[in-house]
């Protein structure tokens, strides 16, 4: 090879650096969310829409949507309170009710009454008459058996928080730290619920001798450890009890090629905390009056409906419909663990502190 | 002056998308109305929870280290020396690991030391939720390190002085001793920095293999920063990290610059020869049988978990896009990893490049050692600090960049150039000065004699950095997770965005997306490989 020839890839090399920031430059125009025709929202990776609908209200409002997905719902809240002096979108979804103070004391959002707050049911709504969130979906974090498991040795799968301590359920349960995950922390949220401030510390303290495994995040649990899903049946996972979400079920069985005729896991009804997704409009949004439209959207019948198989959620609008999958498959707790959002903003991170030194130390 | 110019771009370079992106994020978190709270370092350093995890960090890096380079030695002592069928398939695959991200790598080593994995079916051993998986994984990672860095160096080195001092009479210890070991010594030293640097910052692994129990201060960083949201103890715990950094990086310059020389370096392709006797045969099959074992047998059980089901389902769900994880068919991913990791292999070859020449001057005076040290920094501070300082630093005009595909290539390009400095420095610096005075005595510019000096002994050392750019930049995962647009996902942004999700469909696609990000980067390393050896000849 001849001088030439180094000299020609070297200047290419060189080239290629200069022209690729070329292109970003200029790639950059038209894609800023500053301009009035398109709107952003911000939300959290399991964010998931219908084509066809996000299509209908492009239509109907004349906005483009484009969406970002930021990492998993704490880290979404955490980097949009970052970054809320010049924030990435109009509109934010996806922060629960167990961080939703986080949210709204960092000043988060902007006031809004979306259009159809009346017909969201009544035992989501949060914020008073401050409007700053709307509720979009909701879910019940819960155990989940694997059925098989309890039936090859004829046990009776757990029913309540107070079965999990028992014997025979033994060396059984997988869940999630409560520091890095939200089911982790549902259901810590969940017990302090059911067993009050002076008594949660108690009942973990039984379920640690009780042989509960804690591992960092949903899929490690839900996709390694477990014993009943699909994942976990792959990874020879040896744990039939699992913390997870109440619409797990259906989703084990709408994913699966072929279908079976009956999920593979179960809900333990009695072990659930729900939770809240809120939406709301950012403060300094660009366009706030496309983001105001968005949020409209969001609790309007169309995306009330299309939502629940997309990410695995129920809607929080009156008379929405509810997917037969998960009428049979997963249908919501009959009457779940809940906590005044205010009582939550007092005591999280304090309770996942002491969590973290009694559990996991 | 002509150093100061060198200097100029990677100086910028770092300047603007190193130093002030990481600035913003600390000051976010210990600046209160324009004053600095410094008193927080004492408060958290007063907690037992944080010294424990400095403690924890400390010895399983120093640990990981020592047993990668007795892992990893002979392997660069067998791929510099001998010739036998498939070296250079097998020293892309060595390499493999090293990009893969390390949530997919986690749930490999699980299934191998795992519950149900091999060892548990064989003898019923179980490793997960110890260090051991840990460290296992360090060296799985890390492996490639050595070897590449080590045995290119090696590769170079003529036998014949070796020899010669045998003749002379020196003993095969004696002669190993004091002329090959010295002339490797900072090759060795830059290896061993790098697995240390790796294994001090290691996030996933520690993650998933380790479970909460196991905290590095750059999963604590994280923890703070993405979780707990405590920004200044996040803050803290960033400028403890970058000040162990600095403090590994200044002895790791003192101690190179006390051994280096310059080398008689000959072409690669002259020094490698088939294995002669029974003890140079039993170390070659030892070598391949610690990389079966340690490295294909985890790459293996991906590939096997991405083909359970019928008629590759998983990798036909790949081209469809449901609307569901992704606004786009998971298959873009793939493209989208490719013109990323170029543009960020193009901007860390010229950046390194420009940095390795600058700091190659003999004349160098103390402020260029710094530099030095300065160029390594990027692998030492968190991914997560890196990614959420773009954010919020890099959001205004001039710089307004957040919006830009740019973004991606330039937080990659920033582990990449390290690689590149350190890969291409050893050499640069064992070149004979005296090449470069003759040159300029006859007349050659500066540019001249880089051009027919410096380049043609360092073309391929500038190669295996283009591949570690171009490697690590497709495989990063800690920055990019955040400043990636959905719309354009990597490839390993996509596998864990997959592995985010239930059922079988999902965990499936993930798998098949990481074997195809594995044969990427296979098929990238393997070209590499032979353009080193079509060019290695002109030597």
């Amino acid at each position: 090879m001849g001088i030439t020839k180094k000299v020609t890839v070297l200047a290419l090399g060189l080239g290629m650096a200069g022209g690729l920031a070329a292109c970003g430059s200029s790639s950059d125009e038209g894609t800023g969310s500053g301009d009035s025709k398109t709107v952003t929202l911000v939300s959290h990776d399991s964010w998931a829409a219908s084509k066809d609908v996000i299509a209908a209200f492009e239509k109907e409002s004349g906005y483009k949507v484009k969406v970002l997905e930021d990492g998993d719902a704490g880290q979404a809240v955490n980097k949009a309170i970052l970054t809320k002096d010049n924030p990435q979108g109009d509109v934010f979804f996806g922060v629960d009710n167990t961080l939703l103070s986080r949210a709204l004391d960092n000043g988060l959002f902007q006031p809004y009454e979306a259009k159809g707050s009346d017909l969201v049911l009544p035992e989501y709504r949060a914020d008073g008459d401050k409007h700053r969130v709307t509720p979009v979906d909701t879910g019940d974090v819960c155990v989940n058996y694997d059925k098989a498991y309890f039936s090859k040795r004829g046990l009776t799968p757990p029913k309540s928080l107070d079965d999990l301590v028992k014997p025979e359920y033994k060396d059984l349960l997988v869940t999630e730290n409560a520091g890095s995950s939200s089911p982790g922390l549902g259901f810590l949220l969940g017990t302090a619920a059911q067993y009050g401030d002076g008594g949660w510390e108690g009942y973990w303290k039984k379920l640690k001798a009780n042989g509960v495994k804690v591992v960092d995040s949903w899929e490690q649990a839900y996709n390694e450890e477990f014993s009943g899903s699909s994942g976990g049946k792959k990874a020879k996972g040896d744990r039939p009890l699992v913390v997870s979400y109440a619409s797990s079920p259906p989703a084990e069985v709408i994913y699966a090629d072929p279908q079976p005729s009956t999920a593979p896991t179960g809900v333990a009804d009695g072990t659930c905390f729900r939770q809240v997704e809120y939406a709301g409009l950012l403060d300094n949004a660009r366009n706030a009056k496309g983001g105001k439209a968005l949020l409209d959207f969001l609790i309007g019948e169309r995306f009330q409906n299309d939502m629940p198989l997309n990410m695995f959620v129920y809607p929080v609008r009156e008379g929405a419909r509810i997917p037969e999958a998960f009428v049979k498959y997963g249908p919501q707790a009959k009457d779940p663990g809940t906590m005044d959002p205010a009582k939550i903003a007092d005591n999280r991170d304090q309770w996942v502190k002491s969590w973290t030194s009694l559990v996991l130390k | 002056m002509a150093r100061l110019a060198l200097m100029a771009g990677p100086v910028a370079f770092f300047a603007v998308f190193f130093a002030y992106p990481v600035a913003a994020i600390v000051a976010r978190g210990l600046e209160v109305d324009g004053v600095w709270r410094f008193g927080r370092i004492g408060d958290v350093l007063a907690q037992s929870d944080v010294r424990h995890v400095l403690w924890f960090t400390t010895w399983q890096a120093l640990a990981s280290t020592a047993l990668t380079l007795l892992v990893a030695l002979p392997g660069a002592y067998v791929f510099a020396r001998f010739d036998f069928p498939g070296k250079q398939v097998l020293r892309a695959v060595v390499t493999v690991p090293f990009v893969l991200p390390t949530v997919v790598v986690g749930t490999a080593f699980l299934a191998l030391v795992g519950r149900g994995g091999l060892l548990d079916e064989l003898w019923g051993v179980r490793l997960d939720t110890t260090v051991w998986a840990i460290l296992l994984a360090h060296v799985f990672f890390n492996y490639a390190v050595v070897v590449r860095t080590v045995g290119g160096l090696w590769a170079q080195l003529d036998p014949r002085q070796e020899e010669a001092a045998r003749m002379l009479g020196a003993s095969r210890a004696r002669a190993w001793r004091q002329v090959t070991l010295p002339a490797l010594a900072p090759a060795v030293a830059a290896a061993a920095l790098m697995v240390f640097l790796f294994t001090f910052t290691s996030f996933g692994v520690v993650q998933i293999l380790g479970g909460p129990a196991f905290s590095t201060l750059e999963v604590e960083i994280y923890r703070q920063t993405s979780q707990v949201f405590d920004l200044s103890t996040a803050a803290v715990l960033t400028l403890i990290q970058f000040a162990a950094v600095v403090a590994v990086l200044a002895v790791h310059a003192w101690t190179v610059r006390r051994r280096e020389s310059a080398l008689r370096l000959v072409d690669a392709a002259t020094t490698a020869r088939r294995p002669r006797g029974a003890g140079q045969w039993a170390l070659l099959a030892g070598v391949l049988a610690t990389v079966a074992l340690l490295v294909v047998l985890p790459l293996a059980v991906l590939v096997q978990r991405s083909l359970g089901a019928p008629g590759f389902g998983y990798y036909r769900a790949l081209t469809e896009a449901d609307g569901g994880a992704f606004l786009v068919p998971p298959i873009e991913a793939i493209g989208n990893s490719l013109q990323y990791a170029l543009a960020a292999t193009a901007i860390a070859v010229v950046i390194g490049a420009l940095a390795a020449a600058a700091l190659t001057r003999r004349d160098a005076g103390r402020f260029v050692r710094g530099f030095d040290a300065l160029l390594m920094l990027p692998l030492g501070v968190s991914a997560v600090t890196v990614g959420f300082g773009f954010l919020i630093a890099l959001d205004e005009p001039p710089l307004d960049l957040r919006a830009s595909w740019i973004l991606v290539p330039l937080a990659q390009a920033l582990v990449g150039v390290p690689f590149v400095v350190r890969t291409m420095l050893p050499v640069l610096r064992a070149v004979d000065g005296r090449l470069r005075e003759a040159a300029a005595v006859l007349g050659a510019s500066p540019w001249r004699v880089w051009r027919e000096v410096d380049l043609p002994m360092v073309r391929r050392a500038l190669l295996v950095a283009a591949g570690f750019a171009f490697a690590v930049s497709l495989g990063e995962f800690g920055a990019t997770v955040f400043i990636a647009r959905p719309d354009n996902p990597t490839l390993p942004v996509a596998v864990a965005r997959l592995l985010g999700r239930p059922g079988d469909m999902n965990y499936g696609q993930a798998m098949a997306l990481s074997t195809i990000l594995m044969l990427v980067c296979a098929v990238a390393l393997v070209v590499l490989e032979r353009l080193r050896t079509d060019r290695s000849g002109e030597f």
